[in-house]
């Protein structure tokens, strides 16, 4: 498999702090990669090294096969697009003048700067000073900015913050049509259930370290992570009883609200927990099964680090 | 391309910040500025012996010298201190370090948008005083105008080098407010008292054989004597005829002086921000 980023063994101190401590990676050409871990992680410094922002203090990264620093590397820029955590902009140009300047500097075609900010639903304010721009407009023109020159590879750090709901769905709609094209994405976001289901595979990052790589399946199988079964019962007396014999069948019950049970289920026992349900006949009015989540995959990955 | 630096690159990041001093009227403020006080010392600048009214060439260049030494310095600074800082500040520093270009690009596209908006400004402000002066002008007195127009940008180059300097140096934008407002006082105020004092502690003893060479370490000095060397009326008027190496007469000489000034802050500000 191609790999459009390779991370090998990279560090960076700031001083006395280690920021990134020994982190590799290999991001497959095409895919959507996530980069999720806690505040101070080292996200965000990974990221600039990736791009070559931030010189590494040890290790190499190359992309596309080229390593981050020399010439060769500013050309293959132009095929990039980053969009930095909060954003910051021009405030004295307006919208357009914003995107045609970046685009000047990456020598990308400035007649879809109106394309991109129409994409991005910024067509009505493209001539209004950026200072006058929302939180959410100021992302949105951050995100068009970054789609300049059609990219092959982009990062973006925490790229929905302060999108309302309409345009976090036309963001990822918009992801979803760059990857079809062939483009790498490499994303980071503290709102782990927004991106679990766009993300192929993923790091977890903590205290500048990976602790844990590969798809959200993959790690949650060798997490041995539970799932989740919520049983509506027809009342709360037989929610009492299902959840009473659940527990002495080995399957304990996480919560109980009225009539609906809560219950664990370990992956070697998802067959078992079927006949159980199934001898409750009546009593039972629907089923729902929860795969882990990327939460709980994350919590489980911290805990085990001894960082929860 | 030139030495390795993408024209292209240099020219957007230029034209930024030239569009910038022109859109927020920085440029228009600046030459309204300059030529007030040039035409009010281009006028009174004889008042001292007892006459006002615009007077010959010599008078004043050797007036608006003093101005410019005051006011240009202080300009150039506050126009390049927050160059980088205020990017890395606001936060626009990455996002432009992750295009197409390169740190040295970034840093002498900056100095060469800004530099421009200071040419602009000076020429305009010291064009206007030029205007009454106009009838009376002889073909050697446009061309010692022209040298002081030329020594005035050099200052404000070499000036905004050091700013640039500054910008690349310090952490954060109070910092630099700092650092550019001390360079301030520093090279206008504080360095001619302080060679004074050593000439006083001294009592002059070997004086003509460091004195002139210490007025090259200060940039607002080199163009004093530029000035003061170009032409004999002035260097008689300025008491320096007898202090000052002869060679220094060729406004070659001190011309690379300050073209020196502005390089060597300038080279140091690009090592450091790479």
């Amino acid at each position: 498999m191609q790999h459009a980023i390779e991370v090998e063994r990279v560090d960076k101190r700031f001083g006395a702090v280690q920021a990134v401590d020994g982190v590799s990676l290999s991001i497959p050409a095409g895919t959507t990669f996530g980069l999720v871990g806690h505040n101070g992680a080292g996200k965000s410094t990974l990221f600039k090294m990736m791009l070559g922002i931030e010189p590494v203090s040890a290790g190499q990264i190359r992309v596309h096969g080229t390593p981050v620093r020399g010439a060769a590397f500013r050309w293959l820029r132009q095929r990039i697009g980053y969009l930095p955590e909060n954003v910051a902009l021009y405030d004295n140009l307006s919208g357009l003048d914003t995107l045609r300047f970046f685009a000047r500097l990456k020598a990308a075609d400035a007649r879809q700067c109106t394309d991109l900010l129409e994409q991005v639903g910024l067509a009505h304010a493209m001539k209004r000073p950026v200072r006058e721009y929302s939180k959410g407009m100021r992302q949105r023109l951050g995100f068009a900015q970054a789609l300049l020159g059609q990219p092959e590879l982009l990062f973006l750090d925490e790229p929905t913050n302060g999108l309302d709901p309409q345009a976090i769905h036309d963001f990822y709609d918009t992801l979803a049509a760059l990857k079809r094209a062939g483009a790498t994405i490499v994303l980071s976001s503290h709102l782990l259930a927004e991106i679990q289901p766009h993300l192929d595979s993923l790091a977890i990052l903590a205290n500048g370290r990976v602790i844990a790589q590969g798809s959200v399946d993959s790690l949650a199988a060798a997490s041995d992570l539970p799932s989740r079964a919520r049983l509506h019962t027809r009342d709360a007396d037989a929610a009492r009883r299902i959840g009473q014999r659940l527990g002495d069948a080995g399957f304990p019950v996480i919560t109980t609200a009225d009539n609906v049970l809560t219950v664990s289920v370990a992956r070697a026992h998802r067959t078992g927990l079927l006949p159980l349900l199934a001898e409750s006949g009546a009593a039972l009015v629907d089923v729902e099964i929860h795969p882990p989540t990327l939460e709980d995959l994350y919590l489980r990955q911290r805990h085990a680090g001894g960082h929860a | 391309m030139i030495g390795g630096l993408q024209w292209r690159a240099l020219r957007t990041v230029a034209g930024k910040e030239l569009r910038d001093r022109l859109r927020n009227r920085w440029i228009l403020a600046v030459a309204v500025v300059l030529a007030a006080f040039a035409l009010l010392i281009a006028y009174a600048g004889g008042a001292q012996s007892g006459t006002v009214g615009f007077r010959s060439i010599g008078v004043t260049v050797a007036s608006l010298t003093s101005l410019a030494i005051y006011l240009v310095p202080l300009i150039a600074l506050l126009l390049g201190f927050d160059a980088i800082v205020g990017e890395r500040e606001r936060g626009t520093l990455d996002l432009m370090l992750s295009m197409p270009l390169t740190r040295a690009e970034l840093l002498l596209g900056k100095y060469l948008g800004l530099g421009a908006a200071l040419v602009l400004a000076t020429l305009i402000g010291f064009g206007a005083a030029l205007v009454p002066l106009a009838a009376q002008l002889d073909a050697a007195g446009i061309r010692l105008y022209a040298l002081f127009v030329a020594s005035v940008i050099a200052l404000g180059l070499s000036f905004l080098s050091l700013a640039m300097l500054v910008s690349v140096l310090v952490r954060d934008r109070a910092r630099a407010t700092g650092a550019a407002i001390l360079l301030w006082f520093g090279f206008v105020l504080v360095f001619d008292l302080a060679l004074l004092g050593a000439l006083v502690a001294t009592a002059g003893r070997h004086s003509s054989a460091w004195a002139p060479w210490a007025l090259l370490l200060n940039p607002a000095d080199v163009f004093r004597v530029f000035n003061a060397m170009s032409t004999e009326t002035l260097r008689n008027a300025f008491g320096l005829g007898t202090l000052l190496p002869d060679a220094w007469g060729d406004p070659r000489v001190l011309g690379s002086v300050m073209v020196a000034w502005i390089l060597a802050p300038l080279g140091v500000a690009l090592w450091r921000f790479r």
